[in-house]
């Protein structure tokens, strides 16, 4: 795994693929005995500017990770681990237990089903979130008063800590006294259970992520449309192309390398999106709301005996669906001819 | 919902500047009205949070804006609860995270935007892969190591975890910005006898510091909103962080959403802050690394 790029091993290592690029030819040459001492002259100033990330990187993502692929191979929970009650050292009486963990969390239904709703929140939230920025962010790209102040207050989501803004939602959604039910009340509607019913606390979850999102969504955006050169426009519009065509030929395309990287990144953050669910509804009622990350979390913290070794298995997986995810991901933007 | 994304295609079309892109009156007016919509939604709920803040305790929800306006939640905060110590350990763990975080993303971004070295590559992969780590997988191990080191409910637990989810995306955001720099810049700097590590220091961070303002900004954040980490790794009142704190307001067991909105408004109001410091380089900060990355 990538992790653990010991950074020795790497001058031999990537020589194949580097030497083109390396500023200095010293590289060129197969199989020189100096190839890593000069490599090492060459380039230790880089590699000590990045020294720190690596090891920072390596002790503290690496390790634990690592850690964690073997605790899913086994049956480590609470009462087994390694731990110190008072002076006495307990040894951990874990086993080994192969791939056990796995197959049980793959024929259970839970999975499935926190998978598919995981899927479901995460699309709708970034498909909303996107439609709702770059909408947002073109109507600000113009010139008229006000638009200052606009972006100051769309944007002001983004500086209240998520968890606060959480907490303000649990007061509006408050099933018997919250606002948005005082509200509807006045026009005659129902209260809506929003945290307690599954659907709506779906729906609920959803709506208060997407508020999250948004600024950085439109800020994002918002730089990419600045730096589309408005001659662009000038010329397709003195050859008559339509409004729709412009937003389609020359917005959208101007757009793709900072909405290719603003959709990745907040896929990844919305699949793994904690707070939200945790705070709003402890992923209830039931599990209705419950993501992977949440139901990880619950076995290994909420519930008890504490099951490590469960949380592990449903953290790998994790994982491992978010990587076969980028790799896909990278794949399909590689064949639009984007280069990252 | 749908309000705001409907009428995207025909504005966007017409006529983002130049002196010939009239809008139409009706047009005119559906902008603002969108807007203005959209501003209402994004302002509301911390309007709202505010605004309870100052009711007595007893009238929590009522739909009243403020009837009578006291500060009873905010005393009782202070002075009943372990909020100031909560604060204290965000504070410190924020600020350490802040400053380390920002440096090593720095130095890794410089780096990688600068230099062709053998294992770039692998290694800006490593900084993208390690955002895809679910908390879910690293938490268990981590939980078991800060116990093995005697770590659990010591800032330092936090200070370190946090640095290895900000300092990635960091970094990738600090090269993006340290590309926009014209590379002259270093070579004038190598030319005048500066050594690598002196052009860094003398002639580039200068030239970065919006850059810097949006990184330090984003490992701020991070660290004062965590919530998963900070409520595994704290307990005990007094050690908790804020985050975990406030959710002793408002759990199963007790619902004190007087208590709850004040301490909230006092969380939010130093992220407002930094938020409003950071936020004139944080469109120019954030579209350099997304645009160049």
């Amino acid at each position: 795994m990538a992790v653990d790029t010991s950074r020795p091993a790497e001058p031999a290592g990537d020589a194949h693929r580097a030497p083109g690029r390396a500023r200095k030819p010293g590289s060129t040459a197969h199989g020189t005995p100096g190839r890593l001492r000069r490599a090492l002259s060459t380039h230790w100033y880089a590699w000590a500017m990045v020294a720190p990330v690596v090891v920072v990187i390596g002790l503290i993502v690496g390790y634990p990770l690592g850690r964690g692929v073997y605790l899913s191979l086994t049956d480590a929970d609470e009462s087994n681990v390694e731990r110190t009650i008072g002076v006495n050292h307990i040894p951990a009486t874990y086993d080994v237990v192969g791939l056990d963990n796995f197959t049980a969390v793959l024929e259970d239904g839970v999975f499935w089903d926190r998978l598919i709703w995981t899927v479901t929140w995460t699309v709708s939230c970034v498909g909303i979130t996107f439609a709702l920025g770059l909408g947002l962010a073109v109507l600000l790209n113009r010139q008229f008063k006000g638009r200052t102040l606009y972006r100051s207050l769309l944007i002001l989501p983004w500086a209240v800590p998520a968890f606060v803004s959480v907490f303000a939602w649990r007061l509006l959604y408050n099933e018997k006294n919250g606002i948005l039910n005082k509200i509807l009340d006045g026009g005659g509607i129902d209260a809506v259970p929003w945290l307690n019913d599954p659907t709506m606390a779906k729906v609920s979850v959803i709506a208060v992520n997407v508020w999250l999102g948004v600024p950085f969504m439109l800020v994002a955006l918002l730089g990419g449309l600045q730096s589309i050169p408005g001659e662009l426009y000038e010329a397709a519009e003195m050859d008559g192309a339509s409004p729709w065509q412009r937003f389609r030929h020359i917005t959208l395309p101007g757009l793709r390398s900072v909405s290719s990287t603003v959709v990745l990144l907040s896929t990844i953050w919305t699949f793994n999106m904690f707070p939200v669910i945790f705070l709003l509804t402890r992923g209830g009622p039931g599990d209705s709301t419950e993501i992977l990350v949440t139901y990880a979390y619950r076995l290994s913290f909420v519930n008890s005996p504490r099951d490590f070794a469960g949380a592990s298995t449903w953290g790998v997986l994790i994982l491992i669906i978010l990587m076969l995810f980028a790799v896909v991901y990278r794949r399909s933007l590689r064949k639009q001819g984007e280069v990252w | 919902m749908a309000a705001p994304t409907a009428p995207t295609p025909r504005p966007a079309a017409s006529k983002p500047r130049g002196p010939r892109g009239r809008r139409s009156p009706l047009a005119s007016v559906g902008l603002h009205l969108t807007l203005i919509l959209a501003a209402a939604i994004a302002v509301f709920p911390p309007l709202w949070l505010l605004v309870t803040s100052f009711k007595p305790k007893s009238e929590s929800f009522s739909t009243d804006v403020v009837k009578n306006p006291t500060l009873e939640n905010y005393t009782h905060v202070l002075n009943d609860t372990e909020f100031l110590a909560w604060f204290g350990n965000s504070l410190f763990v924020v600020a350490v995270t802040t400053v380390l975080g920002v440096f090593v993303a720095a130095t890794t971004g410089y780096a990688v935007s600068r230099f062709r070295f053998p294992g770039m590559r692998p290694l800006m992969w490593l900084l993208l892969i390690t955002q895809m780590f679910p908390m879910a997988i690293l938490i268990v191990p981590l939980y078991n190591i800060m116990s093995t080191l005697g770590w659990l409910n010591q800032p330092i637990s936090l200070i370190v975890t946090y640095l290895t989810i900000a300092v990635p995306f960091c970094a990738w955001m600090m090269k993006g910005f340290f590309d926009t720099i014209p590379v002259e810049i270093d070579e004038a700097g190598r030319v005048d006898g500066l050594n690598p590590f002196g052009t860094f220091w003398r002639l580039i961070v200068p030239l970065a510091k919006p850059g810097i303002a949006v990184t330090a900004f984003y490992t701020f954040i991070t660290a004062w909103a965590e919530v998963a980490y900070a409520s595994a790794f704290m307990t005990g009142e007094e050690n908790l962080t804020l985050p975990a704190g406030l959710q002793t307001f408002v759990n199963q067991y007790t619902s004190d959403w007087g208590a709850m909105t004040a301490a909230a408004v006092m969380i939010a109001v130093p992220a407002a802050l930094v938020f409003a410091w950071a936020q004139r380089h944080l469109v120019a900060g954030l579209t350099a690394g997304a645009t160049k990355s």
